[in-house]
């Protein structure tokens, strides 16, 4: 190996021990924990992307630039997974090797099922009405639920490691979140509709 | 994403969209929902005389794949007896509607909505199966 080689530039851009294969947390050197502190993760996530931003590798080899590239895709991958409440929980439980299954498992309950039925139901009639008082208030009734839940999920995968319990939970989030998502977009509709 | 003109078909004009009335003689009802894409199906069958069902009518609230999949299985078990309906297949559904692998998941949710009203009936009437 020539001496006139530059070191290995995934290490010179993160320091000796980081790899591009690390997990999520260990990437932004944060506790691998549901409970994160969002303002921190924001924090460590400019800061590495300041390291690893292309434009300070723009005179640099070709091999440099494309590992900063790299770099840089990987950690705006794992910003993009940590930040947001479900995605971080169904991260957590991959990592602990617990499949949510949410192809294949379509055993849900029946009574939360007829309750996500009524739940459609309410946001179809509040949107055909166009009634935007009473989706905000859909909206609102939701995000209070939604906070209880992750509430739990954060009980279950950082104090009791039920990590099988867990999955369930996050199986039902993944049915919730999407209510809010119908609920939110019924609200832009309502208020195109109001302001045309 | 393009759908086929088949599951356009079924989306624009859904067929049996309702439901029965729960006391209803001979109905049943299966609840089936996909966590990866949040989608819920409720189908409901009216069984006769000699398990034949006699009806169908079904409630989504998903894509258009889904809709056009419980669309086309309550046409599909209308005139069979129960143990036939079971027989239907996601991939026979799949095949009809001419859906794309990342729409398989649409198919196998409307074969379970069957399976899940086929056990409902069964509990009901006391058939073992």
């Amino acid at each position: 190996m020539s001496t006139a080689m530059s070191p290995e530039p995934s290490r010179r851009i993160l320091g000796e021990t980081m790899q591009l294969t690390d997990d999520f947390f260990a990437l932004f050197e944060m506790p691998r924990a549901f409970r994160i502190d969002p303002s921190e993760l924001e924090r460590r996530y400019h800061e590495r992307q300041a390291q690893v931003h292309p434009d300070r590798f723009a005179s640099a080899g070709d091999t440099e630039r494309r590992l900063s590239l790299q770099w840089a895709t990987r950690i705006n991958e794992a910003y993009q997974t940590l930040r947001r409440p479900l995605s971080r929980a169904k991260y957590l439980l991959q990592l602990a090797q617990h499949d949510i299954a949410s192809e294949s498992n379509l055993a849900m309950p029946t009574d939360f099922l007829v309750e996500q039925m009524e739940w459609r139901e309410a946001i179809a009639e509040a949107r055909a009405a166009a009634d935007h008082h009473g989706l905000e208030h859909l909206h609102h009734r939701l995000h209070h639920d939604l906070q209880e839940r992750y509430g739990e999920v954060a009980a279950l995968l950082d104090d009791r490691h039920d990590f099988a319990e867990a999955a369930d939970r996050v199986r039902r989030l993944m049915f919730l979140e999407k209510l809010l998502f119908e609920i939110d977009e019924a609200i832009v509709v309502s208020e195109e509709q109001a302001s045309g | 994403m393009t759908y086929s003109v088949k599951v356009l078909d079924h989306y624009e004009h859904p067929r049996n969209v309702g439901s029965f009335a729960k006391d209803e003689e001979g109905v049943a009802t299966g609840m089936v929902g996909a966590p990866a894409c949040g989608d819920v199906m409720k189908l409901q069958i009216k069984v006769g005389k000699g398990g034949i069902i006699e009806d169908a009518k079904f409630k989504t609230y998903g894509c258009g794949s889904a809709i056009a999949s419980s669309s086309l299985v309550t046409e599909w078990v209308k005139g069979k007896t129960v143990d036939q309906a079971l027989e239907i297949r996601n991939t026979q559904i799949a095949e009809e509607l001419a859906l794309p692998p990342v729409k398989i998941h649409c198919s196998i949710l409307a074969e379970d909505a069957i399976k899940a009203a086929v056990a409902d009936y069964r509990k009901k009437h006391g058939d073992p199966g």
